[in-house]
């Protein structure tokens, strides 16, 4: 049976090392299948986060050669026979032990949005498919914070002060594009979210495991939703002559 | 078990151990090689009209008397500023330029500093939906020139090989410019309820249509920015003397 190599990273805020397994590959096996035997086998107090190992909880993620993944999603056939596997905690949030991170930030960014508002003398709800479609989109998401580890200015340069994130910016999509929702999230998402920090250069929707377009469905069009309101006055003036029927 | 001494869970630029840099590297190579190409042809003023065949670099063609260098500076800052300011491109030119980042999980440029496009000049990437009137305009024009092009100056029909390659041309730029992201969000994608006028059922048809080409936004971008180099190419190869047409008829 062949073995895979699995380097992984032990240690904790106080700094750690990576150690190295052998592990027996069998068919149809992932790297949370390799971290659990790793376990089981050698290692009782590695620690790692999980749940469902069905891509659906979102609570494995990691760093797998580099690249911010599920260890549940990720197969071990994809990598070659005598390749090495790196197996690393998420970098963008502080590190609680070995495979574990603290990713309550993220918790605190979502308490700021403001929540769905429909109209109060809403009497009846009727929503065509056509109208949900989008935003079931971004009801997918698993909270894996995948796309908040990618992202480069949370990630690179560390701007969790100013940035809410690529998941933060999905979540708040989906709100203000429901069709029975009445609030206006654009200056927070402007003056606070500061969407700006987003370049779009896409890593978010390259790493996100339930195939959310964040960057074409979620970011690139609450950018245009921001745009209408701050930076484009011709069409502001228009809206207002000829009357908006968002 | 054999211990590799790292101290911290992330060193160095990253992990990753597949060929990250060649997307960066043929994107930045790629834009290189255009803006070069471009550029020399924008200022060269000659070799850009010859018979019923006009240059897209240089339509509309605008003459005037106070206008002392190249027609095709008056025209060009449009379709520059439109892929400039282009969703996709920018997030090609971020990273292989800006380098923020180089590719996904690779440290480029770090540190507090960054500010994205929140303040000047990067704020003005904000004005691209005006870049996107002025440009689909330009493609109404560029669509007149391939028309034109099948017609010689005495009148008469005459298709050829570079008719065809104009309309190509036209045809791969209708989808980049028709794709867009800020055409997509003003013709439907601002509206949150698609289903109870007539007029939000037409645009959530039109928005519908526009998605499908979007989906494919950066397919779109390279092909109609390889065939407008190529048009121009071919034009001024025949204003040269160094290639023919191929009339058919």
């Amino acid at each position: 049976m062949r073995k895979a190599k699995l380097n992984v990273y032990r240690g904790d805020k106080n700094g750690g090392e990576f150690k190295q397994y052998e592990v027996p590959v069998e068919e149809g096996m992932v790297v949370l299948d390799a971290i659990h035997y790793i376990q089981a086998h050698d290692a009782p107090d590695l620690a790692v986060r999980w749940n469902c190992k069905a891509a659906k909880c979102g609570s494995c993620s990691a760093e797998v050669n580099g690249m911010p993944s599920l260890m549940c999603k990720t197969r071990m056939d994809r990598f070659g026979d005598d390749e090495e596997i790196k197996v690393q905690p998420l970098k963008t949030f502080p590190i609680i032990k070995d495979l574990v991170t603290d990713v309550s930030w993220n918790y605190e960014v979502n308490k700021k949005i403001k929540g769905f508002s429909p109209a109060p003398d809403e009497k009846e709800w009727v929503i065509h498919q056509e109208d949900i479609d989008r935003v079931q989109e971004f009801r997918k998401c698993i909270e894996c914070f995948l796309c908040q580890d990618v992202c480069h200015v949370l990630r690179d340069h560390d701007r969790k002060d100013a940035f809410m994130g690529p998941r933060f910016l999905v979540r708040t999509a989906g709100l203000d594009m429901h069709p029975k929702d009445t609030a206006n999230r654009m200056k927070y998402l402007k003056d606070e979210g500061h969407i700006g920090m987003c370049n779009i250069t896409k890593c978010c929707t390259e790493v996100c495991p339930e195939d959310i377009h964040i960057t074409d469905n979620a970011i690139i069009p609450l950018k245009e939703r921001v745009v209408d309101e701050f930076y484009d006055p011709i069409g502001k003036f228009i809206k207002k002559v000829l009357g908006s029927n968002k | 078990m054999t211990n590799t001494v790292d101290t911290k869970a992330h060193t160095g630029r990253t992990s990753r151990t597949d060929n990250w840099w060649l997307s960066p590297l043929l994107v930045g190579v790629g834009f290189a090689l255009f803006i070069a190409y471009a550029t020399v042809r924008a200022f060269e003023n000659n070799y850009f009209e010859i018979g019923q065949f006009l240059s897209p670099f240089y339509s509309p063609k605008l003459i005037f008397d106070w206008w002392h260098f190249s027609p095709a500076i008056l025209i060009l800052w449009i379709p520059a500023g439109f892929r400039a300011t282009c969703y996709y491109y920018r997030k090609a030119y971020y990273r292989a330029y800006f380098q923020t980042p180089t590719a996904c999980s690779v440290v480029g440029t770090s540190g507090k500093g960054y500010s994205g496009e929140t303040k000047f000049p990067l704020i003005l990437q904000n004005a691209h939906r005006y870049f996107f009137y002025c440009a689909a305009i330009v493609l109404f024009i560029l669509w007149y020139d391939a028309i034109v092009a099948f017609i010689s100056p005495q009148g008469q029909f005459a298709p050829s090989v570079l008719g065809l390659v104009m309309v190509l041309n036209c045809i791969l730029l209708s989808g980049y410019t028709f794709g867009c992201h800020a055409g997509r969000h003003l013709c439907g994608g601002a509206l949150n309820c698609f289903s109870q006028t007539e007029q939000q059922k037409v645009r959530f048809r039109i928005w519908h249509f526009v998605t499908k080409l979007n989906e494919h936004h950066m397919g779109w971008a390279w092909a109609s920015l390889f065939s407008v180099g190529l048009t121009d190419l071919y034009v001024t190869m025949v204003a040269r003397g160094l290639a023919t047409p191929i009339f058919f008829l």
